[in-house]
């Protein structure tokens, strides 16, 4: 039960069918969560279990579910949605669970659903996963022959129908309001908040929009309590957390360890340390938008709240490594130019704001560089910080740049001062 | 015109949402599946059939990457131009495969093999530099192994 998530993955054996997964003990949380027949306990159960949201923004899952008007109070169709439209730069998580394991995604999907009573869901899937895509929409017809979704679910009165939405690529998608309007066929442009998707989602109904680890980790807290859940973690947050290293490491993967295992143990005993010839120079803790930590960082424990504590955040949970002999600059120009390719053109400060920092920083890259774009660059991160805009895409973007911006300060400056990219042949 | 098999794919796609429009992208997907674009007078037909405005249906195919208003090549390649293939050295691939293929990103060869197209992060950064080719995924190719997968596909 150490590692619960990735217990029943065995990457290229391809994932295991219903009957294994049932023999594993599949499916066992969803006939006890009928059985008891009492959502309201179930998302107290959530709450208890201390279970953070794992696509990046940590709010605490049972509490988004409660927002949901109960009973009778909610519109129906009540819809509840995997977002599943993994594509934060640097992350690659999901893919392992949606490859390898899809019946715990669909359990715990069918739960989660339960406890807010939907009538609809919807896993919002991108359409470069493949693999992805085969196993999950066999996983759900199979699931529809056991009875497990469709109408009456095992007798229990409950009726859950789940369809698997491909979309057709765009980042900004993976932002909850935008997964709204992409699944309703418009531009995946964010929504105004408030109202929040749990009172007014899709189509204007009571929503929840949940990240596939999130809620993987359901049947898991449904079968073997809350308190069992929270042990498995080394911090506040419950449960385990999947981990991720790409860079110049000796071995890139993923990692299914307790929740607020220290850089180091990732990085070092899991990743293998360096690749030969190469040194450790920053980390991106969690995907593309999350603040660079410096090399001597390494025992900072991979938790929300402890990541915050360092000047960062966990956000997805898998690092980004820079080494010694890659270009910090280039590499924010690369961050900077993906997010400004990405940004959906809504609002201003983000549709101007990236390119014009992406000139910046490829003029500084060039080696056409002046000292007063140092400040330019930084008064942007404040121009480009929560609350001027419409959605977290630039505030997110501006995260790295901000830290680079420190603690990689003098490599900046020789750019400027020599006219070049000194990492340049 | 929409061909019946394309109709009674989009059909079956419309039911799973609240409303009509909610399957354009669905719809939208199924006729570049069979015709490898959307042109204009299959965006209006379509448009007519989901009780949209042709301007309403050319507003949702140009926000999304994947959905192509222009012909591509026979073949897709969605090369990864995010920071982890970034680090790993996707520079070095891309420009060889450009020179092989003798066209930039964005663009398609002149024997319509090929379209060569940036990608987000393809989320297989543990294998990087990545790239797709279609629907399958190649993980830190070098040189020579980009070279006959390539020709792996006529």
């Amino acid at each position: 039960m150490d590692h619960p998530l990735t217990a029943n993955i065995r990457p290229g054996e391809g994932p295991p069918d219903i009957e294994a997964y049932g023999k594993a003990g599949g499916y066992r949380a969803l006939q006890k969560v009928l059985k008891e027949a009492d959502p309201k306990g179930l998302i107290q159960t959530v709450m208890d279990s201390h279970l953070r949201g794992r696509g990046g923004a940590g709010f605490p899952t049972g509490r988004k579910w409660s927002f949901v008007p109960p009973g009778d109070r909610a519109a129906h169709p009540v819809y509840f949605i995997i977002n599943a439209d993994e594509m934060e730069p640097g992350t690659f998580k999901d893919r392992l669970l949606l490859e390898g394991n899809p019946h715990l995604l669909i359990e715990g999907t069918i739960i989660g659903a339960y406890a807010i009573q939907a009538d609809i869901a919807y896993i919002f899937l991108r359409q470069e996963y493949t693999l992805a895509k085969r196993s999950c929409s066999r996983a759900i017809a199979r699931a529809y022959e056991r009875g497990y979704l469709g109408k009456n679910i095992l007798g229990s009165g409950y009726s859950l129908e789940l369809y698997l939405h491909t979309s057709a690529g765009r980042y900004i998608c993976g932002e909850e309001t935008a997964l709204l309007n992409a699944l309703e066929g418009r531009r995946a442009i964010p929504r105004a908040k408030p109202p929040f998707p749990p009172v007014t989602g899709l189509w204007g109904k009571p929503t929840i929009v949940n990240n596939v680890e999130t809620i993987c980790n359901v049947p898991i807290i449904v079968e073997h309590g809350a308190d069992r859940f929270r042990e498995l973690s080394r911090s506040v947050d419950g449960g385990t957390k999947l981990y991720g290293v790409s860079g110049r490491v000796k071995r890139p993967g993923l990692w299914e360890l307790p929740m607020g295992a220290t850089i180091r143990e990732i990085l070092e005993e899991h990743a293998g340390g360096m690749r030969d010839g190469f040194k450790l120079r920053g980390i991106i803790p969690g995907g593309a938008s999350t603040d660079f930590l410096a090399a001597d960082q390494l025992d900072v424990k991979m938790d929300f709240d402890s990541v915050a504590a360092a000047g960062s955040r966990l956000g997805t949970g898998t690092m980004i490594i820079l080494d010694d002999r890659t270009c910090p600059v280039g590499m924010v120009l690369n961050l900077i130019r993906f997010f400004a390719r990405e940004s959906c053109g809504w609002c201003t400060p983000c549709r101007e704001g990236l390119p014009w920092l992406a000139r910046i920083l490829e003029a500084i890259e060039n080696g056409e560089g002046r000292p007063r774009d140092l400040d330019i660059l930084r008064r942007h991160t404040g121009l480009l910080a929560p609350g001027h805009t419409f959605c977290a895409l630039a505030p997110g973007a501006v995260e790295p740049l901000q830290s680079a911006l420190t603690l990689f300060e003098e490599d900046f400056n020789r750019h400027i001062r020599e006219n070049r990219c000194p990492w340049r042949k | 015109m929409l061909t019946p098999e394309e109709l009674t794919e989009i059909q079956a796609e419309l039911a799973r949402y609240e409303q009509k429009r909610g399957g354009c992208i669905e719809a939208l997907k199924t006729v570049q599946r069979h015709r490898g674009w959307i042109s204009d007078e299959t965006l209006a037909e379509l448009a007519d059939f989901l009780e949209m405005t042709p301007a309403e249906l050319g507003s949702v195919s140009t926000f999304y990457n994947l959905l192509f208003r222009k012909p591509v090549g026979r073949h897709v390649i969605l090369v990864c131009t995010s920071v982890s293939c970034w680090v790993m050295g996707m520079g070095d691939l891309l420009e060889h495969i450009e020179k092989k293929l003798g066209i930039n990103l964005g663009e398609t060869t002149a024997d319509g093999r090929f379209t060569l197209l940036p990608n987000v992060c393809l989320g297989a950064c543990d294998r990087a530099p990545v790239l797709m080719i279609d629907s399958d995924l190649y993980g830190d190719p070098d040189v020579k192994t980009i070279d006959e997968i390539l020709a792996g596909y006529v």
